[in-house]
């Protein structure tokens, strides 16, 4: 494989909140790269740290130690001014729930053009209404929407209002945090096909924070599972659906309903148990067990993955 | 089947004045529902899956009525019931619902153990340490550690999970013969799901109850459901045994449904989509209400409403694919496919 170019760098990132007694570790020790054009999917349970990982990334949360790197150039803690422009210019978000992210009180037109606004992106009048109107267009909504207020759209179309904004700084990247888990399954069908599209037509890079796992297996490239602030593993989404060894993963994709009742019936759900990993003497290693596989794990629990793997090898 | 059902609802319609308009939210809807059976009814939103259920408890918002059919429960119309005391017989008592959100569904400013004690005190009549020691009985039924402390907490002390497990709690607490569960798991992670989902099925085989759930996940219906009716524009469409609707679905909506499941997708190729907008209600549908919005509609499906056909015994659906005279439609392919495609 030609080395790819990483579009984002995270290293040791640890993401606390409060300070003294009160303080919570939210993230610790979460390492990754995201090349360029792929879709990234961070799955787990919610409070596990998904959408917090996605926020420092776009510079709303602080990062308490490690670092981001954008195209190489670090972008957490103190950064210049113009670099922090560029940031926010380059990597965008999009919200979970369409309904509580618009400003109810501003117009479309507004709402979509916020960030021009605020960056003195356009040239004139003119030019901003043009961008708006191709933002528009682009997300498949009609210009014409430019004057009405958000109460007048349904779910879908609010959810394409939230990615019409994105779209318009021209971003390279997108965080888009759990942007179909509020929407009806008729409408995600089409929300995911434009995000697909937009990844294409832009070359967009997406990180995608989800904690429905068969909307994961469809979108994303490659997957990270997180359990409590941890990624306890990482694969390419093919491998990690189809040979998942750590324990709080298997569980995860047993608790994914399948359509299909007999299959859905036989299923056996497996609980994970965290007490199972005793980290007392032997200190877990973030560790690559399979190219591009990795696992968090001591070195008795690394040898047991590898038996794993080498008695799946002989079982085919 | 001979079967009595335990509720029948026929041709049920509800209508909401909005703004002097009126919105014919269920149009002609009629259910069956047998003792002990798990029953999931799959729609959009707006499709009236939870206006139709609630009609069931005498709870339609103040600007709804039923302005016609019947629903027959232990040979008594219940439709024809207009004052909140007829109700209150049954609400509760007899059937019970578990909403969608359990972040909103319990009041912040009451201890959990007084809240589930309310509803037995409502419903049963009793009152002091007895209620109490039921409440706390109910707490372990749903799997609350250690209830005797958590009884003494307030909501926000409980995790979405916990909470929803209180409110079917609470629903559960008067033996109700009828649960209806309105989403109970879409605003929780999947493993908290799975566990929810078990622990409805085990209190409904504990308590003998026959369950309704309202959905929009096949996946959920796939793993509790025994019989599933598809709704579209306040119709039941299609219904049938789960097997039945999963394999062998013949109303366009219901393929429709589960061709656009992410599930089914392949990589670097697009979903199949619904195109278009369920139809405006306040307007009348003329034909099959989903005709606008399906690619191989026959010409008849804009004139006339279809009827029922017979597919099994257990199994019919409102579409004129059925009717022996039309051209001789295929399933599609993606529908045929779904089992094998499952199985990886």
């Amino acid at each position: 494989m030609p080395e790819r170019e990483k579009l984002i760098e995270i290293k040791d990132l640890q993401i606390t909140f409060g300070s003294g007694k009160k303080k919570f570790v939210a993230v610790d020790h979460v390492n990754f790269d995201i090349y360029k054009g792929e879709t990234f999917s961070l799955v787990g349970e919610s409070g596990s740290g998904k959408t917090t990982i996605g926020r420092a990334i776009t510079r709303i949360n602080p990062v308490s130690a490690g670092e981001i790197l954008f195209k190489g150039q670090r972008i957490s803690g103190k950064i210049s001014k113009d670099l922090d422009r560029e940031v926010i210019k380059n990597c965008q978000m999009i919200f979970q729930d369409p309904m509580a992210s618009l400003n109810e009180r501003a117009k479309v037109d507004y709402i979509v053009s916020e960030g021009l606004i605020n960056w003195h992106l356009y040239k004139d009048e003119d030019d901003r209404k043009r961008k708006v109107e191709a933002a528009l267009r682009e997300v498949g909504l009609l210009p014409e929407f430019a004057s009405r207020f958000p109460h007048e759209f349904s779910g879908g179309q609010r959810q394409r209002i939230g990615i019409a904004r994105a779209l318009i700084m021209e971003p390279q990247f997108v965080v888009a945090d759990e942007p179909i888990s509020a929407l009806d399954v008729s409408i995600r069908a089409q929300v995911l096909n434009l995000l697909n599209r937009l990844k294409v037509s832009r070359g967009l890079t997406y990180l995608f924070i989800a904690h429905d796992l068969s909307v994961v297996r469809f979108i994303s490239d490659r997957i990270a599972v997180i359990h409590k602030g941890r990624i306890v593993e990482l694969a390419e989404a093919e491998e990690l659906f189809l040979h998942p060894l750590h324990p709080y993963t298997k569980a995860l994709l047993s608790a994914v309903p399948i359509p299909d009742p007999e299959l859905e019936k036989k299923k056996r759900l497996l609980v994970y148990d965290p007490s199972v990993h005793d980290y007392s003497v032997n200190k877990p290693i973030w560790e690559e067990i399979l190219p591009g596989h990795f696992i968090y794990g001591n070195e008795k629990e690394l040898d047991g993955y590898r038996k794993e793997i080498v008695a799946k090898e002989n079982t085919k | 089947m001979s079967r009595e059902p335990l509720l029948s609802a026929k041709d049920i319609e509800i209508q909401f004045t909005l703004r002097g308009k009126v919105l014919k939210a269920i149009r002609r809807c009629s259910l069956d529902l047998y003792e002990g059976e798990t029953l999931a009814i799959v729609g959009e939103s707006g499709s009236g899956k939870s206006v139709f259920t609630k009609s069931f408890l005498g709870m339609l918002d103040a600007n709804g009525s039923i302005t016609g059919g019947s629903i027959m429960y232990q040979g008594v119309d219940i439709a024809q019931y207009k004052t909140e005391k007829e109700w209150l017989g049954i609400r509760g008592k007899k059937i019970s619902m578990v909403m969608q959100d359990p972040m909103t569904s319990l009041n912040p400013l009451k201890k959990i153990g007084k809240q589930i004690e309310e509803s037995i005190n409502l419903n049963q009549g009793i009152k002091g340490e007895q209620a109490k020691k039921m409440a706390i009985e109910m707490m372990h039924k749903v799997g609350i550690i250690d209830p005797e402390r958590r009884a003494n907490q307030y909501p926000h002390e409980f995790s979405g999970g916990m909470r929803q497990r209180v409110v079917i709690a609470i629903a559960a607490a008067c033996r109700p013969q009828i649960l209806i569960c309105d989403e109970p798991t879409t605003a929780l992670d999947v493993t908290i799901q799975a566990q929810i989902l078990d622990l409805i099925r085990s209190l409904q085989k504990e308590l003998n109850m026959t369950v309704i759930y309202i959905t929009h996940d096949l996946g959920v219906v796939a793993n509790v459901a025994d019989r599933v009716a598809v709704m579209y524009a306040g119709q039941i469409v299609e219904y049938g045994n789960v097997d039945e609707i999963f394999y062998n679905a013949w109303h366009p909506y219901t393929w429709a449904l589960l061709s656009s499941l992410p599930q089914l997708g392949v990589k670097g190729e697009e979903l199949p989509t619904i195109d278009g907008t369920p139809p405006n209600l306040f307007n009348e549908v003329k034909g099959d209400a989903f005709a606008p919005r399906n690619k191989q509609a026959l010409a008849i499906d804009f004139e006339e409403e279809p009827p029922f056909f017979e597919v099994s015994p257990t199994h019919k659906a409102k579409t004129w694919y059925l009717d022996p005279r039309s051209p001789k439609i295929e399933q599609p392919k993606s529908i045929k496919m779904l089992r094998e495609k499952m199985k990886k």
